[in-house]
């Protein structure tokens, strides 16, 4: 191909800080190196009781960890719908997309995972007697569907304000620069708006995800065996509540710590390609 | 028979909320026309560009592109790929290289394969005279570069009519001719051009007619020889006092 040009090297660029050094040494990982290290040497060393606290809470964490990851792959796909909405033309659907936002964002997620948990069934329920229905009538709800179910419409809801907020940033002009050569507003946004507004949306959706993995606690409360659960589940058996809640804090906390360090892996990694 | 004009805009209006910027604006341009519009600031020059390919829409009135009314949304996109525009910002897509921002295009919307498309964009880049420049990103470019990196871009899709809006008047002063001697090229070729700018010296070299806009309306149009040194209103000789 002929291609005889060379990228120039060039200072004036306004590359992004931190670009050349993505590979340095991060002072996070020594954060997450030491909280690591102050659980095994809990669970190893101290042993008793944190030796029996952590088994016990272990399949906790796969809960916690399954229900953040699959809510959080929902909330990535129905914000950026929200998104769409938000930003679209048509009056009824940005109406309707904005409703859904503010009614979420106004109404604590305690109270949301209480409705979808308690309150939706019963609905299904009652209709399922008045039009007898078999499958209705005797509904149950599975609590780790209602629960993510909840978190995701939720958290969606933020999404789509980060996506939003993204998407807007990006100057009007690319939008109609790329229209302008006959792109479809689709293929404009797959090509042109998206993939820059994924630096900027970046940052924000990794603080999301974190907020998630520490609000998926409050599943706890309709039912579903988390970690938050399972401490209180040892603690109905062995009332050791120090113990226990510096156990699970802790967890939480590797947790959180590695998602940000893999958040800001990503940062630098977006911010590499050009 | 007589030639039908490929851009006809029949008495269109146009309102944003109260202002009405466009007041029953009507012009034919034909094929191999280059035609210059002036005015002042808020006068509906970039108003009336954009009408043309509907990246404003319009309230009243027609606006017929090569036989095609601007009115469903397949004729809209039918049209843009007729249609090439520079705008004064130059709106290069910054996260792609400049062969990229010529390639995108042609690749999704024209269906060309990657090479035919590569071959097409360094033709036009060596066109406007930065072949050597196609691997660099926009950011790295003088404006210079960057707005013949569009004219390239826009090119690239074989438009039969191309709209300038202001494309050198966010360029420092050493700059601005070597976009216009771009455009003067095109304009031999017999490339359709309506160009919004305040360059005389373009107007005189390569314009077949001149028009003054003013507040929404066609004030006056004629050649260049004409409009900058004996224009019929008072309105046009008011304005050219100022930027002449
Ligand atoms: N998106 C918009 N929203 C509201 N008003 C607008 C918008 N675009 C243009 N206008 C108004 O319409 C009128 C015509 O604007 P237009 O940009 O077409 O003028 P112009 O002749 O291109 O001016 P300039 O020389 O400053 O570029 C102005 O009064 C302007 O304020
Ligand atoms: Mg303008």
């Amino acid at each position: 191909m002929a291609n005889p040009s060379v990228p120039q090297p060039d200072s004036h660029l306004p590359t992004i800080p931190g670009n050349e050094n993505a590979l340095r040494w991060d002072p996070g990982w020594l954060l997450v190196v030491s909280a690591m290290a102050l659980l095994a040497i809990l669970v190893f060393v101290v042993r008793d009781p944190f030796d029996r606290i952590f088994r016990f809470v272990l399949d906790g964490v796969r809960v916690t960890v399954v229900v953040t990851l699959v809510t959080f792959g929902l909330v990535l796909i129905i914000g950026m719908i929200g998104a769409l909405g938000r930003l679209s033309r048509i009056a009824p659907l940005r109406g309707l997309a904005t409703v859904y936002v503010e009614v979420v964002r106004g109404i604590p997620l305690l109270v949301q995972l209480y409705f979808w948990y308690y309150a939706f069934p019963s609905i299904v329920r009652d209709l399922g007697a008045r039009w007898n229905i078999a499958g209705m009538k005797d509904f149950v709800a599975n609590p780790y569907f209602m629960a993510i179910l909840g978190l995701t419409l939720c958290y969606a809801a933020y999404m789509t304000e980060v996506y939003r907020a993204g998407i807007q940033s990006i100057p009007k002009g690319q939008m109609e620069a790329a229209r302008s050569l006959g792109m479809t507003y689709f293929q404009a946004m797959r090509y042109i708006i998206l993939p820059q507004a994924v630096r900027v949306i970046l940052p924000p959706v990794g603080n999301e995800f974190i907020t998630l993995l520490k609000d998926s606690s409050l599943v706890s409360a309709v039912a579903v065996s988390d970690l938050t659960r399972r401490g209180r589940e040892f603690q109905a058996i062995t009332p050791l509540p120090l113990h226990i809640y510096l156990m699970i804090g802790l967890m939480y906390l590797i947790m959180t710590l590695l998602s940000a360090r893999v958040v800001s892996m990503l940062e630098a990694g977006v911010r590499r390609e050009r | 028979m007589i030639e039908q004009p490929i851009i006809q805009i029949e008495k269109v209006h146009k309102y944003f909320g109260r202002v009405h910027a466009l007041r029953g604006v009507s012009l034919d341009v034909f094929r191999g026309e280059v035609v210059v519009i002036i005015g002042p600031s808020g006068s509906g020059k970039s108003t009336l560009l954009r009408c043309i390919n509907r990246l404003e829409e319009f309230d009243s009135g027609r606006i017929v592109v090569d036989g095609i009314p601007l009115d469903t949304a397949e004729n809209i996109n039918a049209v843009r790929a007729e249609v090439g525009m520079v705008f004064q910002q130059f709106n290069l897509f910054p996260h792609l290289t400049v062969l990229e921002n010529i390639t995108l295009a042609q690749k999704v919307v024209r269906k060309r394969n990657a090479e035919e498309a590569e071959k097409i964009a360094m033709d036009l880049l060596g066109k406007v005279g930065i072949p050597e420049k196609a691997n660099a990103y926009p950011l790295q470019l003088s404006g210079g570069q960057q707005q013949r990196v569009a004219i390239a871009r826009a090119l690239a899709m074989n438009p039969k009519i191309m709209l300038f809006d202001e494309p050198t008047s966010a360029l420092d002063p050493e700059m601005i001719q070597e976009v216009l001697d771009v455009m003067l090229a095109l304009a031999k070729e017999g490339m359709t051009m309506v160009v919004v700018s305040h360059e005389m010296g373009f107007a005189r070299n390569a314009a077949n007619r001149v028009i003054f806009m003013d507040e929404g309306l066609i004030i006056e149009e004629a050649p260049p020889q004409v409009l900058f040194t004996n224009p019929s209103q008072e309105r046009t000789r008011l304005f050219l006092s100022k930027v002449l």
